[in-house]
């Protein structure tokens, strides 16, 4: 929404500017790998900077691409990336009252550019929803200038990364820095010890499972996971929510 | 191995810009508000490590489909090691760098 000239005039889009700037650096560095990883693993150009404009999310980006590249059916690539985008379900769930009081559109496409970072960031600069007309117009702004920084930062470095990324020869195995990325993302989502249990659980099925058709040894390693920690809180009474304040 | 670019794959992009907008906005699409099942809730705690997890295992493990039986592979050894700077340090890049770090030395002098 930072096509909005009467948002950017707000003086909470400069606030949002200026918190959000000193983490671009390393969101445009990320973006930079990711579109080397792009090309690098198999992708067109053209594929590549579609992807970057459109799908906007850089873990499901590096996630769909060994499926993307393997031939795996639509719905496995789709699944995979609802699952790994996961998250932001839970993020929709906080920020609906802070954008309800927005036309649909308007909060739909406010929500599409909302990434974790921005997430972050405005939730902890406004703990509470909009009280007020002025409130709504300054958290508005605030979150914009946040997702401003963040997608100049992302598509800049990432189209940097795609032009970049046919000098560099394909034996140097840089696309296994997206992976090394990925393994990042996934340590910060395992924060508990079932967490952890379930990414190696899932890791172990998707290797033995491999032969599989369809790319289906990823949807059969999140089932075993997600069933098994069921099973194990179950067996010892674990309380999952009460494991993430550990 | 794909080459050049084709349709399907353009459609799996919009496919996965659509899987962007739907879990980004998930809870305010509709004007009247609900919730998940219980079931949907619990399996939110998991699932996502384990799709990621699920991912990156065999780009790590495996070689042309098959399990590596060998421990002369610099994949192996730049994702402990980008694991372990992960604890340490926290931070995608850094990771991905000391990775790298790991990884382009035993790739690139040793052949690994």
């Amino acid at each position: 929404m930072f096509f909005v000239a009467s948002i950017r005039r707000h003086p909470a889009f400069r606030e949002g500017l200026r918190d959000m700037a000193p983490v671009a650096l390393g969101i445009g560095a990320w973006g930079l790998m990711t579109g080397v990883a792009m090309v690098k693993s198999g992708m067109s150009v053209l594929e590549s900077v579609a992807m970057t404009l459109l799908v906007y999310a850089g873990s499901s980006q590096l996630a769909a691409i060994p499926l993307v590249v393997a031939g795996a059916p639509l719905w496995v690539v789709l699944a995979t990336g609802f699952c790994v985008n996961l998250r932001f379900v839970v993020f929709s769930l906080h920020l609906r009252p802070y954008l309800m009081h927005m036309p649909r559109w308007r909060r739909m496409l406010h929500g599409y550019l909302t990434a974790d970072m921005s997430y972050a960031f405005f939730t902890r600069q406004y703990p509470a929803p909009p009280a007020s007309e002025e409130e709504q117009r300054a958290q508005e702004a605030y979150l914009t200038g946040n997702y401003y920084v963040t997608w100049c930062a992302w598509m800049g470095m990432s189209l940097l990364g795609i032009a970049l990324a046919n000098f560099i020869p394909q034996t140097w195995g840089l696309g296994f820095a997206g992976v090394l990325s990925l393994v990042a993302v996934t340590c910060s989502m395992a924060t508990t010890r079932l967490r952890i249990l379930a990414a190696l659980i899932a890791g172990a099925t998707a290797v033995a499972a491999y032969a599989l058709p369809l790319k289906l040894n990823i949807v059969a390693a999140i089932g075993a996971a997600v069933l098994l920690c069921f099973w194990l809180e179950k067996q010892f009474g674990l309380d999952p929510a009460a494991e993430d304040d550990k | 191995m794909k080459s050049g670019t084709d349709l399907w794959t353009l459609g799996v992009i919009v496919g996965l810009a659509g899987v962007t907008v739907l879990t980004r906005c998930f809870f305010f699409i509709l004007d009247r508000p609900w919730g998940l099942p219980e079931w949907a809730h619990r399996a939110l705690h998991y699932a996502p490590a384990a799709a990621l997890a699920a991912v990156i295992a065999p780009e790590i493990v495996m070689t042309q489909d098959r399990l590596i039986t060998t421990l002369h592979d610099a994949r192996l050894y730049a994702a402990v090691v980008g694991a372990a700077y992960y604890y340490w340090r926290r931070g995608v890049l850094g990771t991905m760098l000391a990775g790298m770090a790991v990884y382009l030395p035993l790739h690139l002098m040793l052949g690994w």
